[in-house]
């Protein structure tokens, strides 16, 4: 039943991910796609939107992933799936929280678990950067093509910015304005 | 924490709060507890600046959204189970509400020629906003041989052999775990 399994996807995904934010976006990206809830690059598209939009990008991502398989009441299931695992563990911690910050157990398990976010976000923009640059699969052909460069030469304008500390938003907006202005170009048909 | 009644009203003013600070932060997560410092510490006083450092350190270190996790804790200090339930609601329906509303308007505008030509831009500037935060997580992680080794090796498991990224997180807080015990093993002696 797909009420359950987004339910219970999303509750996995919440009960699972430390640090928040793009900390997420590996276990979303690997649950989602698997399900096949949405494609890579509605993903990829959604995270745009979830920056531009208020809010956490687990709460925002997991209201789309119902609302596009199960509605309303889909979107309601995700999102409560999502919510609840932490809802739950900070009632439990909130009356010994000094106890459980200064766990030994605690401790260690975040020593193991910051280097994890390292290495799955590197995964993650690997495989985002296979939905960016290749969307046909890897060739030497799609190397060469106008789409592969203008793509190349946005990323890159707003790798410099983003170091810059632009602000995400701006980011996507000219990013999408490039990216129309581009889309028109005669040679990109 | 000394039992105390807590009135309606604090409950009411605890969802109206996190309501706002749910409606108007964008990207979610570390944007959130400047907002919530304001809102909570400086406006109504309900918990102390002190306070405010064990909502980012107990938020860290338990699973699930950072916004999510603050609000159910403050809730709690504030006005108990209650005040948890409605803070937490509060601070997941602006979202929810948007989501569910931007998900209609997405799917009217999909096909249209320019918003794909505006998506194939934001995919490419999603990427370097993914990067920046690659590197500001590998930034906040610890700087020594295990949390390199294992960082690479949750890299390669999830994109060279496609291992489950749960499997990846468990195995790595384990790791983590078992590193440390290790460490104050050979401290002892």
């Amino acid at each position: 039943m797909i009420f359950l399994e987004l339910f219970w996807t999303f509750f996995m995904i919440g009960a699972f991910t430390f640090g928040g934010g793009y900390a997420m976006l590996p276990l979303v990206q690997a649950q989602v796609l698997a399900h096949g809830w949405l494609s890579s690059e509605e993903l990829v598209n959604f995270i745009a939107v979830s920056e531009s939009t208020p809010g956490p990008f687990a709460v925002n991502v997991s209201t789309y992933a119902g609302m596009q398989t199960g509605g309303l009441f889909g979107a309601f299931c995700a999102t409560l799936g999502v919510v609840l695992p932490s809802f739950l563990i900070i009632l439990l911690v909130a009356r010994c929280f000094v106890k459980f910050q200064s766990s030994r157990v605690v401790q260690g398990c975040m020593f193991g678990l910051k280097p994890a976010v390292v290495g799955l976000i590197a995964a993650a923009v690997v495989s985002t950067g296979q939905t960016v640059f290749f969307e046909n699969g890897f060739s030497a052909a799609a190397l060469g093509s106008p789409a592969f460069l203008c793509s190349a030469g946005i990323f890159l304008l707003m790798l410099i910015l983003s170091m810059k500390k632009a602000h995400p938003i701006l980011i996507i907006l000219l990013s999408a304005v490039l990216g129309i202005g581009v889309g028109y170009l005669p040679f990109m048909a | 924490m000394a039992k105390q009644k807590h009135s309606f009203k604090t409950t009411l003013e605890l969802f109206s709060t996190f309501l706002k600070i749910g409606a108007f932060t964008f990207g979610g997560g570390y944007a959130m507890i400047p907002l919530i410092q304001r809102e909570v510490v400086e406006r109504k006083h309900w918990i102390s600046e002190q306070d405010i450092l064990d909502v980012v350190a107990i938020a860290e270190s338990t699973p699930g959204p950072i916004a999510i996790n603050a609000a159910t804790f403050v809730g709690y200090r504030v006005a108990g189970f209650a005040g948890a339930f409605f803070s937490t609601l509060g601070v997941v329906l602006p979202s929810f509400l948007i989501i569910v509303a931007i998900s209609f308007v997405l799917r009217q505008f999909e096909d249209s020629r320019v918003v794909q030509y505006a998506f194939a831009g934001i995919r490419a500037g999603v990427l370097a906003l993914i990067l920046r935060a690659l590197l500001s997580m590998y930034r906040q992680c610890p700087k020594n041989l295990f949390s390199y080794l294992l960082a690479a090796a949750a890299f390669i498991c999830v994109a060279v052999f496609n291992v489950s990224v749960l499997l990846v997180i468990l195995g790595c807080a384990a790791a983590g775990l078992a590193y440390s015990a290790f460490a104050a093993g050979r401290m002892k002696k």
